[in-house]
């Protein structure tokens, strides 16, 4: 779903199981093995089940600050020194921070896997925050939000749009937090994150490549055996109210073309077995957008030429609550007005009158062919296991899960949207582009405040 | 001590980092298409690209964008199948076609189920686009009017302006610092693309590679098939030499965005460069490196005042550029500056250490594995090869000649091949008392 960092869609879901092993040490931490011996190459994943999600009022964005501190030195490896390593290593790492996980990566030959499992547990539990390396950080952290969301129209809608949509829900805050409350942060906030959430009982170690299940196990149980378990914070269930009419919004910035995005709150996946409109849900959006000929591309672009862009998007696999989003750019000489009147138009008559056998046909070949290409990369599959384990549901699921996407009917299609596509529950977010000259300052008035 | 004993194992990482690189099959189509081939059946699936000499640069001046509608028009209609028919009939089998373009080439790009059921259909389509294709009016209206609304929203974007100002700055009059003019493409017709296609599409300049579970064989009748009825056409795909040699230059670009976007740079290194290992080399130390480059450490690790900041060669056909970006608040844009171009300066004059090429080897060779661990990144490598006329044993002798570079080497190209005084620089977003000196 485009409103976190990273996108991973539920279509392209599917891990071929039989290569995958797993084992919990006694410490909490659960590890999993995905064997694939094309290439000597192997990739190590932390994936931290805590995410921006779990932070309180005042200190957004903590969680992906605490992401950056991270490479910022333990009592024994040095500020810097991690990436040094790692680099001298042949190695590439990085790590992302999104609404519901943190994670860290690394990819190596397979014979430098020992080095990034020492590295990776020693930053677990040694991590030495100071005073010096957080405040170097934390401007870099500001630059980061000034470069992706501040100076970047779309973005911008983004975060406003999130913030209309969850009044309640912490996916009212932007993972890489409000201005604000970076200037005000400070390193204890970090330092107390740290605390409450990197653990080995809140963590799952994914390793996937070249390499041999019995023998990673034995490693892990080395480097990260003996690192205990921690009592963690108590977890408060999060909701959202039900909205109780249509919102709208309007967002200016510096642009020339405007942009429209309407986002209806929709269910995610809770029960793998029992559910169903989360899967009638993927299969909607793979009718409306899961392919060049899908209806709104071949309607709105092509035929009717009102809009430049458009698509729909929705991801049934998160913590929180998903939503159901279509968005788009009007054709030149249209009006956002023109393209949410022909979006709803296209929205209504799949309502009315459903979907065709052949489009449904269409969604599971590409279901079918996504699953066979994303064996050609061993990053993208250890991304799945640990996206599923940290979001409370597992990679066991995936099979069933491609099952019951597979097995979704043409009424059960035409009911979800029937249900999910009110007015009552939409967000509608309209870029108004402003041109450059006539700027408005005080928007960036946050900037100022930075020293 | 660990710190001793791992930097121990990875220097013996180095020479023992003996690793199969795949083996290259290459031939030549009755077409006259030069076909570079890998055959792997690990997977049941078939990566294809078809590239031309048909990039940006072939445009020519008061005419941009034919180049790139030419491309992106390809798949818009072909004889028998209109735009609709081609999406859908590619859906329906889960293939995937796509493209890619820039300034030297043109390419278009098929991924599909190696099965024959959906092999056929997907190589069908794909042969009718390449050599069949129709550039009908209506679609060629409507991507006209949506490439002329995305060259206007570009120009509202800081990162736009400022490429596009340091490529003017760098090449001069080339094509290469050309960008796409709204009112050339507003006078662009259908005949301008079709006699683009017959010159730049003609079977004798291109490469097709394919990587997957097809054999040798059935690799064969796949490269014929889809070069067959290819244009006659393809002379010398030759594009004229970039001056190598610029003078300073600084450019001030007013923009509201909170940061300063800044790009300094001069005409760098073409593909088949004699300098390409050491400049490469000595710019992953320089600001390739990731978190481990000098201008990281200096802008971001010590002082915290960008998120992102590199510098590469782009090795092209003719000379690419070398630039250097990063972007910074407003405030401290000038102070970012003079940091950028100091680390530069530095980095020419008293050079790169052993230490520090100790590390960027052990990098570059240790990780080269990581480069060719799947198919996708075997086929644009083939792609590559092919296009530029490397051998075939490239991906062999590439970590060799790394691991034969030296200090002197590498010192030696870079004072050769960039000089700090004779650096186009652009700010976009510049401080606002500064801004006005644009040229």
């Amino acid at each position: 779903m485009r409103f976190y960092s990273l996108l991973l869609c539920l279509l392209a879901i599917g891990v071929a199981q039989a290569d995958v092993f797993e084992k919990d040490l006694s410490n909490g931490l659960k590890v999993i093995v995905k064997e694939d011996h094309r290439a000597p190459t192997v990739v190590q994943q932390i994936w931290y089940h805590v995410g921006s999600m779990d932070e309180k009022t005042g200190t957004t964005g903590v969680a992906h600050l605490l992401e950056h501190m991270m490479f910022k030195g333990t009592k024994s490896v040095p500020a810097g020194e991690f990436s040094r390593r790692i680099a001298a290593a042949g190695g590439r790492e990085n790590a992302f921070t999104s609404y519901d996980y943190t994670a860290y990566f690394q990819q190596l030959h397979k014979s430098k896997l020992p080095l990034a499992m020492k590295l990776e547990a020693d930053r677990m539990h040694n991590l030495d925050i100071s005073d010096k390396e957080y405040n170097k950080e934390i401007k870099v952290v500001m630059e980061e939000r000034r470069w992706r969301t501040d100076d970047e129209a779309h973005s911008l809608m983004d975060e406003r749009l999130m913030a209309t949509a969850f009044q309640e829900h912490p996916y009212h805050n932007p993972v890489i937090g409000w201005m604000n409350d970076l200037v005000n942060m400070t390193p204890a906030d970090a330092r107390d994150w740290y605390k409450a959430w990197y653990a080995p009982n809140n963590a799952t170690l994914v390793i996937a490549g070249d390499v041999n299940a019995k023998e990673v196990f034995a490693l892990a149980q080395r480097y990260y055996g003996g690192i205990p378990a921690v009592k963690l914070p108590q977890r408060k269930t999060l909701d959202e109210q039900p909205q109780l009419g249509i919102q709208r919004i309007v967002v200016k910035a510096p642009a020339e073309l405007p942009y429209l995005i309407m986002a209806y709150h929709a269910p995610r996946l809770r029960d793998v077995e029992k559910d169903w409109k989360p899967y009638a849900l993927s299969v909607l959006s793979g009718v409306l957008d899961g392919n060049e000929s899908a209806r709104l591309n071949k309607s709105l672009v092509r035929e009717q030429q009102v809009a430049m862009d458009v698509g729909a998007g929705y991801d049934s696999t998160s913590r929180g609550p998903s939503m159901f989003t279509v968005e788009g750019t009007p054709a030149p000489g249209k009006t956002v007005a023109e393209l949410e009147a022909a979006i709803r138009q296209q929205l209504q008559l799949l309502v009315r009158n459903g979907v065709s056998e052949e489009e449904l046909k269409r969604v599971r070949a590409q279901v079918t062919a996504a699953e066979v290409y994303k064996l050609d990369s061993v990053f993208f599959q250890a991304m799945q296991i640990g996206q599923m384990e940290s979001i409370g549901l597992t990679y066991q699921d995936i099979p069933l899960m491609l099952k019951k996407l597979q097995a979704v009917t043409a009424q059960q299609v035409q009911d979800v949207a029937r249900e999910i596509l009110q007015d009552d529950q939409l967000t509608v977010a309209i870029l108004d582009p402003q041109p450059l000259a006539e700027k408005n300052k005080h928007a960036k008035g946050d900037a100022t405040h930075v020293h | 001590m660990c710190t001793k004993l791992i930097s121990i194992m990875a220097l013996c990482c180095i020479a023992g980092s003996a690793f199969a690189s795949p083996h290259i099959q290459h031939w030549q189509a009755a077409s006259g298409a030069q076909v570079y081939f890998v055959e792997d059946h690990d997977l049941p699936m078939l990566d294809v690209a078809v590239n031309f000499a048909a990039g940006a640069g072939y445009d020519v001046a008061d005419k941009t964008g034919v180049a790139g509608l030419t491309q992106g028009l390809l798949d818009s209609g072909s004889q028998g199948l209109n735009e609709d028919d081609i999406a859908r009939k590619m859906a329906d089998i889960g293939a995937q076609m796509g493209g890619s373009f820039d300034a030297d080439r043109a390419a278009i790009t098929l991924r599909t189920l190696s099965s024959a059921a959906e092999r056929d259909v997907a190589l069908g389509i794909m042969a009718s686009v390449l050599q069949q294709p129709l550039f009908p009016e209506a679609v060629l209206a409507r991507e006209k009017n949506s490439m002329i609304a995305s060259l206007k929203e570009s120009a509202t974007k800081p990162e736009y302006l400022a490429e596009k100002a340091f490529n003017k700055a760098v090449f001069g009059t080339h094509p290469y610092g050309w960008r796409i003019k709204v009112e050339d493409v507003e006078k662009i017709q259908r005949a301008d693309l079709v006699n683009f296609y017959s010159a730049h599409y003609g079977a004798k300049n291109i490469v097709v590679a394919l990587m997957g579970d097809v054999t040798r064989p059935q690799a064969e009748a796949i490269a014929q098939q889809l070069t067959a009825s290819l244009p006659p056409g393809g002379a010398s795909a030759l594009l004229p030499p970039v001056n190598s040699k610029i003078v300073a230059s600084e450019q001030r670009i007013a923009h509201p965005a909170s940061q300063s976007h800044i790009l300094i740079g001069a005409p760098g290194i073409a593909r088949n460069d004699p300098d390409y290992i050491p400049l490469y080399v000595g710019n992953y130390i320089l600001g390739g490196g990731g978190f481990v480059s000098r201008l990281m450490n200096e802008v971001r690790e010590k002082r915290g005042m960008a998120y992102s900041v590199y510098s590469y060669f782009m090795p092209m056909q003719q000379l690419g550029a070398f630039e250097i970006g990063l972007q910074t608040k407003k405030e401290q844009a000038d102070e970012s500056l003079r940091l950028v171009r100091e680390t530069l300066r530095t980095f020419v004059d008293k050079g790169v250490t052993e230490q520090e090429l100790r590390a960027a080897k052990q990098n570059i060779i240790g990780g080269f594995p990581l480069r060719i661990d799947s198919n996708k990144k075997i086929l644009d490598y083939l792609s590559m090869i092919g296009f530029y006329g490397l051998p075939l044993t490239y991906l062999d002798d590439f970590p060799k000649k790394v691991d034969k570079v030296t200090v002197k080497q590498i010192n030696d190209a870079f004072k050769r091949r960039v000089n700090p005084d004779a650096m186009a620089t652009v700010i976009v977003g510049a401080p606002e008392e500064t801004t006005g000196a644009t040229k």
